[in-house]
């Protein structure tokens, strides 16, 4: 392992990411796709603090991603009742049939 | 009195603005409103005149200022001022104005009983009259334009008053075009004596000039000061410069000037639009023909007389045209048959008259000068009352045409007699009618300063109006009726209607004794010059003349429509007859050149260029923002895919161009 790698592995990850947000039609699917691109951009937060060169200061580089894995389970937690919400009203969580975006 | 006459020109406006926004709904009130401010304006005007009259010496009176405020100023030495300026003119003006514009609201009141919209008609009959105040008493040429340009406005708003009509509609755009047609020769006269000789003021224009043409006769005893000065010395500067085509610089600026005045006091051949502007409510016609309108051109080349009598063939272009004018007219109003034009024609050649008295004058003869002040007069009175009595015809038998009238005296007999007197004043009946002084003034002025063509000329006029005005009043009023009989039993006098014409009798006859007196009140409004003189009576053949011809044009008149029945059953085939009765075809003359020529060869390449090339650049850059406009409106096509490709898109080309990857 190197950082070559941890960084090959996030590239991998957030490339996933984007294919599923834009090949996947259903919005939780859509949700995990988010989270994978998120996950990885993570990895890359996580690898550099710990390749770091000697003497450099790695504490947010370890702290920081800590933080954000709490701050999306909340947002993630919205959005889901987002869907929730919609799929009450819309009955329809399919995003191309949701195509109010454009009036 | 002096100091206040400013009043007399807020009180017609006050009742403009009272009866335009509050009693538009109420004609009597209106009407009764605007009566009391013109009457206010008429009595202060009149106070204004017996002060004047009744002050100091027999000679010049300084030019008044009433007030003056400073507008603007164009340069340091050039500032436009708006005020009041008094002088014999403007006071016999405003007296003949106001007069006339009490007479006429009163008349008004009788004519529109049965009008819907006669809330609307008395403030702008205000209005017109306000406008005209203020251009009498304008000290600059600027503030003059501007009533000038306000009286062609509201001559526009009246002789359009009935815009249901057509014709009406036609006719005020026809006198708006045409005077505003020679208004822009006038802007670029004004423009033209503000910069090359430094002044807009009537003072300054007429004192330099009296300076500058008494130095040329050996007289230099004048003190000079303020813009004076300076236009003495442009003028002495500019003294034998060639100029351009022959004319100097200040024969330029009088003459465009004047062609200002051409065009509003309607003479030949920019006079088309004062027969078409009978369209309107008589009253109007008759304030028009009177007071407020045509008398304009010649209140304007007279306040500026000093200044056009010092310019080169000024003077005698205004003579020329005169002259031209006062026949043409006449002999077209001895062919018309609609009772309004006849008056309209009658108008044209009497105000040729004071044209032509004006250009015969000089500096050192002022003579014509004060006949043709005398004869605005004069006129004033006897052709409000002419018109007046032919808007009761018409209302009493609902025709415009002569031919459809006759025997009327016995239906109407107060119209029969006034207009009987009037008629006697214009054709120049000697010695008991105002019309008698005034144009055997002018006539004797002519001859006596050397300007035999136009005496003669005036002579044969003089005959002429006499038969006109005599075929006029014999085929109304003698003879039997020949229109339809059911007016006629209901045909009556008004009282508001005969009541100013009766009193209009009045100055048409003792108009003309002031004259006799030799008062100072029609002597002249040069400043400090020659001591106006009177016409040497050396020519006195002129006067027997002149009764001969008007007695000789009366009796030809008698002789031909009074003594026995007329029948207008065959139309004249006389080629020479027809040709005068359609106005020489001037009119067509107009429409074939705008229609077929300016029309095709100028508008036509102009609508051209309009449609392809200015319409076409706006067109087409329309056409490529709508495009663009298409091709991204097929994006936006509310697909979140599509959306989140774009912006994944858009942001790795930021990093591209950022120089992140």
């Amino acid at each position: 392992m190197n950082l070559t790698a941890c960084l090959s592995l996030s590239a991998i990850l957030f490339s996933f990411g984007i294919f599923g947000l834009m090949t996947r039609r259903k919005i939780i699917a859509m949700l995990l796709a988010i989270e994978l691109m998120l996950n990885a951009a993570l990895i890359n937060c996580v690898a550099f603090a710990y390749y770091a060169p000697a003497g450099a200061d790695t504490d947010v580089g370890s702290i920081l991603p800590i933080f954000i894995v709490a701050i999306t389970s909340a947002e993630m937690a919205v959005a889901l009742a987002v869907i929730v919400a919609m799929y009450r009203k819309r009955k329809v969580i399919d995003i191309e049939r949701l195509e109010d975006l454009h009036d | 009195m002096i100091e206040s006459s400013w009043m007399i020109l807020l009180l017609p406006f006050i009742s403009f603005i009272g009866g335009i926004l509050f009693l538009h709904k109420q004609p009597k009130l209106a009407a009764g409103f605007s009566i009391l401010c013109n009457g206010a304006a008429m009595v202060m005007a009149l106070i204004l005149a017996v002060g004047f009259l009744s002050s100091d010496d027999t000679g010049y009176h300084a030019l008044a200022h009433t007030w003056s405020y400073d507008w603007f100023a164009i340069t340091d030495t050039l500032t436009v001022s708006i005020g009041a300026l008094l002088d014999p003119i403007s006071i016999m003006m405003l007296v003949v104005i106001t007069v006339i514009s009490t007479l006429v609201h009163t008349y008004s009141i009788g004519y529109m009983e049965n009008d819907a919209s006669a809330g609307r008609f008395f403030p702008l009959l205000s209005f017109f009259v306000f406008s005209m105040l203020g251009l009498v008493i304008a000290p600059t040429l600027v503030q003059m334009f501007v009533f000038w340009e306000l009286v062609g406005v509201s001559s526009y708003m009246l002789i359009g008053f009935w815009y249901h009509k057509p014709s009406a509609v036609a006719a005020s755009k026809k006198a708006f075009i045409i005077t505003r047609f020679a208004d822009a020769f006038f802007l670029t006269g004004i423009i033209l004596m503000a910069t090359q000789f430094g002044s807009i003021g009537f003072d300054a224009i007429n004192q330099g000039a009296t300076a500058f043409s008494s130095m040329n006769t050996a007289n230099p005893s004048f003190s000079l000061e303020g813009g004076a000065v300076q236009v003495f010395t442009a003028l002495a500067a500019q003294e034998g410069s060639a100029g351009f085509l022959g004319l100097n610089l200040l024969s330029w600026a009088t003459i465009l000037i004047f062609i200002g005045g051409w065009g509003k006091s309607a003479m030949f051949p920019l006079h088309v639009w004062l027969p078409d502007a009978m369209e309107g409510p008589t009253p109007v016609s008759s304030i028009i023909h009177s007071a407020t309108m045509v008398v304009a051109g010649i209140y304007l080349t007279a306040r500026l007389f000093p200044v056009f009598a010092v310019a080169e063939y000024t003077l005698s272009v205004v003579e020329f045209t005169g002259a031209i004018t006062a026949l043409f007219a006449a002999i077209i109003a001895c062919t018309q048959r609609d009772i309004k034009r006849i008056l309209a024609f009658s108008t044209l050649s009497q105000l040729g008259y004071m044209m032509f008295s004006l250009g015969v004058a000089d500096m050192e003869h002022t003579a014509g000068f004060t006949a043709s002040m005398f004869h605005v007069f004069t006129h004033a009175f006897f052709k409000c009352l002419l018109f007046l009595s032919a808007g009761l015809i018409i209302h009493s038998v609902h025709s415009n045409d002569i031919a459809l009238m006759g025997g009327l005296r016995k239906k109407l007999k107060g119209t029969y007699f006034v207009t009987l007197l009037a008629v006697c004043a214009i054709a120049g009946v000697p010695f008991l009618f105002s019309g008698f002084w005034s144009k055997e003034e002018i006539i004797m002025a002519a001859w006596s300063n050397g300007h035999q063509c136009s005496a003669i000329i005036g002579l044969l006029v003089g005959g002429l109006t006499a038969f006109y005005m005599g075929r006029y009043f014999f085929l109304i009023f003698h003879g039997e009726y020949r229109g339809d009989a059911h007016h006629l039993e209901h045909a009556h006098e008004n009282k508001f209607m005969l009541f100013p014409m009766v009193l209009l009798a009045i100055p048409t006859i003792i108009a003309g004794y002031p004259m006799l007196t030799g008062h100072t009140f029609f002597n002249t409004v040069i400043p400090q010059a020659t001591l106006p003189t009177h016409p040497d009576h050396s020519a006195s053949w002129i006067m027997p003349v002149a009764i001969a011809m008007a007695i000789g044009g009366l009796l030809v008149a008698w002789l031909k429509y009074g003594r026995r029945a007329v029948s207008f059953d065959t139309p004249s085939t006389n080629i020479v007859y027809r040709c005068i009765s359609n106005k020489f075809y001037i009119d067509e003359c107009y429409i074939f050149v705008t229609k077929k020529i300016i029309f095709r060869c100028v508008a036509a390449p102009m609508k051209l260029c309009d449609d392809y090339i200015v319409d076409g650049i706006i067109h087409s850059s329309a056409a490529i923002m709508r495009g663009c406009a298409a091709v991204i409106r097929h994006w936006q096509n509310g697909q979140t895919h599509v959306y989140l490709g774009l912006m994944i898109i858009g942001l790795a080309l930021l990093a591209w161009f950022g120089g992140a990857l």
